[in-house]
This record gives structure tokens, C-alpha cells and sequence, in this order.
């Protein structure tokens, strides 16, 4: 058929009176309205699934992020550390060995400073363990020297450990290389637990979102007969249902991410009025100070987006395939 | 040649809208509800589908809206066999075909406005596009002031009358209408029968199944009569 012509130029007049008057027309009179219903009860449940899922999604990739941030920390402060501990021995000058070790350890490319604990400084180190008041004096105390390395720098100890071990016998560096890797092993387990939670609750989001599309396919199988008869084809109604789901899922997801963000910033909160105690010390020095960084905050806004996405294209996948498979 | 009133019709020559031959349908394992259907439906043409009820009118629109499935025979619509259709062309085929179902198939939750652009929307065109035009043919079936109205208020004669105009925003090729005076009193449904003609007039082939003899009596057009499962053609 041609382009639409103006209706029925030679059919009679339209009937005076009711419905049959000329008004000036307002310039939309579509609501806009979708064309394939899902707020639904259903669609409402599907959104407070997703609104569920995407909160514990988010937990376990802020929790992932918070580990991952505060390991980093650890790593990088205990990286720029290094320590010489020399054992006391009845033959030499331990004071003379400690000068040695330094000037050895200051010469070393790399090292910004070096500092040696004085004999009552070392001594304060046990009273945690041994408690105060107690004569050292008769005790092997070892003599520490903590060597602060420059930023950005991983310094070859090879050299200065073969120095030690000629001119100051007894002495041994430790460059908490065994620490550091021991820290990196169970942040990353941590931090792939959270992904692989994360995908866990990506899919069984898309899994809610198949069951939720076939069931409004079912529950609108005359709005899609009419749709197809009227001339839409399979892409338009899974389009539609796109949309509609896409819509249900950004406000489910967006739901659960704030509420995750909110938690997050009350956790902060309490914990930041718990860092005197042992507990709040504790948590402190797991997840650092509890304060989510800006990637923290990206991450979750983006597994937000992540589930609308794939609520949209879930449905429109399983609406084409639906579809297909009914002819 | 047709005749409507007084007043005399061509029909012209060309590929027929709708072609049947030897096309038999059951369902399931039952016996064929429709048995040996061979006729055309020519481009520009009127005519009336009728029979009793259960006769099976609506399995024949059926088959031309490809909606049912023929066990045997063949359908071409506007030249084309469609037995190996794909579903690109099958939408291409529905697109110029107007159709007016006996239980209106409103969507109840777009407005009446909303359900007689829905065959312009779903074929994406703006709505500054086609306004007016829906608005003119609402106001002339009398809905002007039922546009915004959802269709579970409305009364059944002016759902029939939202169907028809959905059915036929688009001038499609071939208008396919069942029952489509069913609800609504002898003026209107004269109205109603004046609106195909005028469509019919302007190049749409018209097949309205009834069985209002009354509403027949009113044009000298082709009847096809179901009956038994067989049909009949009374020129």
C-alpha cells in the first residue's frame, strides 16, 4: 500500500455531536506506554531480586576491593622495610657491630636510612611478650637496625648479605620477602573469592531474569499475537521486552547498590568509633580504615550497570529464542 | 465487476491478494474442519465470508493471517507461496494486512488512541507522523472522545469500532474482518459497512465474515459460504 492518505475524503461527513468535533491537537497524545507489560507482580519480584542480587554482588566486590586496597598498603609498607638483626656474642663488641652493619647497610644503593634500635629500645621490644620492670641485662637481647628503603626501589641485598656475613658474624637480613608473600596469597585468595562470588550472583541473576521473561512472555502471549499481527516483527517485541527489563533491572540493581553503598558508609562509621578498642584495632588492621575508595565506589556503581545490562539482554535473548521456538 | 448500491465497482486485473488451492486443515488427529478450499481473493475485491456458526470463518482468516498452519494445499498471499515463508517476509506480508478480530484483541493497557496507532508504531514511525490521521479516523468512528480512554471502559460497540480503526490506520491491502458489526446497533454498523466500501474504493480488498444476512443484503458483493467444511462460492 501507498504512503497514508488523509481518511476517506469521499466517505460521508463524521457524525455531529459526540466524538465528532475538531480540536486543535496537543502536540503528543501517546503516554509512551510500553508495549509489553511487565510491572507486573512478577516484574516487581524480579526487581527485588536483582535489587537483592546486586547488594550482595556489590558487598563481596567492595569487600574484594577493601582487601585488595589495604594488602596493597601492607605490601608496600612492609616492602620499604628491611631489618638486620644481630645476635649478641660473648667475643665481639655488639655496639661496634651494630656501627659496622650500618655504615655497611647506608652504603647499600637504595636505602634511604638506616636506624639502629640503642639497647633499651630493643629491650621495650619484649615487654610485650615478657612484661615491664624485668632486668634485661643478663638476657642475649638482639640488636635491631631497621633500614627504610627510598620510594620505588627494590635494592639487590646479595651484596650487603655477603658483607654481613664476613664482617659481622651473626647478623641476618631479613627483607620480609617470606611475609610479603604470605600476605599476597591470602589477599588474593580473597580478593578471587569476591570475583568468583560476584560471578556466581551475575548468573544467577540472569538465570531470575530468564525465568521472569518466559513467564511474562507466557502471561502476554495475546499482547505478542497482536503485535505480531499487527506487523512487529520477533526484534521489536524482544526490543521491547529489552527495554522493559532493562528498565526493572537498572531500578532493582541501582536499589541494591545504594543500599550496599549505605552499608558500607555505616560500617565505616562504626568501625571508626571501635578503632580504640582491640576489636576495632583488629578489624582495622585486616581491612584497613574501613573507607571504601573511589574504585571501591566505581566497581559498585558499575556491577550495578553490569546486572541492568544483563537483565536487558538476557531478555531479549530468551524473548528470540522464545519466540523461535513458537513458531 | 462488483456492485455496491446503485453503484458500480472495477475490479482490476493483476496477481490475486489471496490464493487457495486444494487447502485442507485439521487438528491434531481429528477430522478436517476445512476440506478442499480453492479460491482467490482478487486485488481491490469485496466480498463476505459466511456460513453458520462453527462453520470454520475463523480458521479461514486464520490461514490468510498465516496464523494457522494448512495440513495440505497451498496459500499464496499477493503472489507469494508462503509455505516456506520466513518470518522476515511473513511480517512484510501481515504489514498490508488489516485485520478486525470477533473479540477486538485490544491491548487493555494502551489507550484507544494508543492501540490504533500500534500498527505505526510497530512499524517505528514518529508519532508526529501519523497524529492527526489517527485522530481524524478515531473522531470519524466516533471515539474523538474515547482517545484516551483504556479499553476495558469502553462499551463493546466502541471497542469493535477501536479494532476496525486499528485495523485499518495503515490502508492496508487486504482488510480481513470478523464479525465486525457484531456489537453494534444497525446505523453504525451501516457506517461501519459505508467506512470498507470507502476503503475498498480507495484499493484495499474487503473480506468481512458474517453471518448477518441483514448486513449482506445491504451490497450486491461475492459471498463465500462455508458450509460442512466445503466452501461455496456464490458469484
Amino acid at each position: 500500500m501507498n504512503a497514508p492518505q488523509p481518511y476517506l475524503r469521499k466517505a460521508s461527513p463524521p457524525p455531529k455531536g459526540k466524538g465528532g468535533d475538531k480540536r486543535a491537537l496537543p502536540a503528543s497524545l501517546s503516554r509512551n506506554a510500553p508495549l509489553v507489560p511487565v510491572d507486573s507482580a512478577g516484574g516487581q519480584a524480579l526487581a527485588a531480586v536483582i535489587a537483592i542480587l546486586t547488594f550482595l554482588a556489590a558487598l563481596c566486590a567492595g569487600g574484594a576491593e577493601l582487601v585488595a586496597a589495604s594488602s596493597a598498603q601492607w605490601r608496600s609498607e612492609i616492602a620499604r622495610e628491611v631489618t638486620i638483626q644481630i645476635r649478641p656474642n660473648p667475643q665481639r663488641a655488639i655496639d661496634e657491630d651494630v656501627a659496622r652493619a650500618v655504615a655497611l647497610a647506608s652504603r647499600t644503593p637504595g636505602v634511604e636510612q638506616a636506624h639502629a634500635f640503642t639497647k633499651e629500645e630493643s629491650e621495650r621490644l619484649l615487654e610485650p611478650w615478657l612484661g615491664s620492670g624485668l632486668d634485661f641485662k643478663d638476657l642475649p637481647v638482639p640488636r635491631l637496625i631497621v633500614i627504610k628503603l627510598k620510594e620505588d626501589t627494590r635494592p639487590d641485598f646479595g651484596p650487603l648479605r655477603q658483607s654481613l656475613g664476613k664482617e659481622v658474624p651473626g647478623a641476618t637480613l631479613d627483607d620480609h620477602a617470606l611475609w610479603v608473600s604470605r600476605l599476597s596469597a591470602m589477599a588474593n585468595t580473597i580478593i578471587g573469592t569476591g570475583i568468583f562470588l560476584v560471578a556466581l550472583v551475575l548468573i544467577a541473576a540472569g538465570l531470575a531474569v530468564i525465568f521472569a521473561t518466559r513467564g511474562a512472555m507466557a502471561g502476554n502471549k495475546e499482547v505478542v499475537e497482536v503485535l505480531h499481527f499487527v506487523g512487529a516483527n520477533d526484534d521489536f517485541i524482544a526490543r521491547e521486552f529489552q527495554r522493559r527489563f532493562f528498565k526493572l533491572g537498572l531500578r532493582g540493581s541501582a536499589v541494591g547498590a545504594a543500599a550496599a553503598l549505605a552499608l558500607t558508609v555505616v560500617l565505616g562509621l562504626v568501625t571508626r568509633s571501635w578503632r580504640a578498642s582491640p576489636a576495632g584495632d583488629q578489624i582495622e588492621a585486616l581491612f584497613g580504615a574501613f573507607n571504601m575508595s573511589l574504585t571501591g565506589y566505581l566497581i559498585v556503581i558499575l556491577i550495578a550497570l553490569l546486572v541492568a545490562l544483563i537483565t536487558g539482554i538476557v531478555s531479549r535473548l530468551t524473548v528470540r529464542r522464545f519466540l523461535n521456538g513458537n513458531g | 465487476m462488483r456492485a455496491y448500491d446503485d453503484e458500480e465497482f472495477d475490479e482490476g486485473p493483476g496477481i490475486p491478494s489471496v490464493r487457495f488451492e486444494n487447502v485442507g486443515v485439521r487438528y491434531g488427529m481429528g477430522p478436517e474442519v476445512l476440506r478442499d478450499l480453492t479460491f482467490s481473493i482478487e486485488p481491490n475485491s469485496f466480498q463476505f465470508l459466511t456460513g453458520p456458526s462453527g462453520a470454520g470463518k475463523t480458521t479461514l482468516l486464520r490461514l490468510i493471517l498465516l496464523s494457522v498452519k494448512p495440513t495440505r494445499g497451498l496459500i499464496s498471499l499477493f503472489g507469494e507461496d508462503v509455505s516456506r515463508i520466513s518470518k522476515d517476509d511473513l511480517t512484510d506480508l501481515r504489514r498490508r494486512m488489516g485485520v478486525v478480530f470477533q473479540d477486538f484483541r485490544l491491548l487493555d493497557h494502551l489507550t484507544t488512541y494508543e492501540n490504533v496507532a500500534l500498527p505505526l508504531r510497530v512499524q517505528g514511525k514518529e508519532e508526529s507522523s501519523y497524529r492527526a490521521e489517527v485522530v481524524e479516523l478515531l473522531r470519524w468512528v466516533g471515539l474523538g472522545d474515547r482517545m484516551h480512554m483504556l479499553p476495558p471502559v469502553l462499551s463493546g460497540g466502541e471497542k469493535q469500532r477501536a479494532a476496525i480503526a486499528r485495523a485499518l490506520i495503515v490502508r492496508p491491502d487486504l482488510l480481513l474482518a470478523d464479525e465486525p458489526t457484531g456489537n453494534v446497533d444497525p446505523s453504525l454498523a451501516r457506517r461501519l459497512l459505508r467506512l470498507f466500501i470507502e476503503l475498498n474504493r480507495l484499493g484495499t480488498s474487503v473480506v468481512i465474515a458474517t453471518h448477518d444476512f441483514s448486513l449482506m443484503d445491504q451490497l450486491n458483493v461475492r459471498r463465500l459460504v462455508l458450509g460442512d467444511g466445503r466452501l461455496h462460492i456464490d458469484e
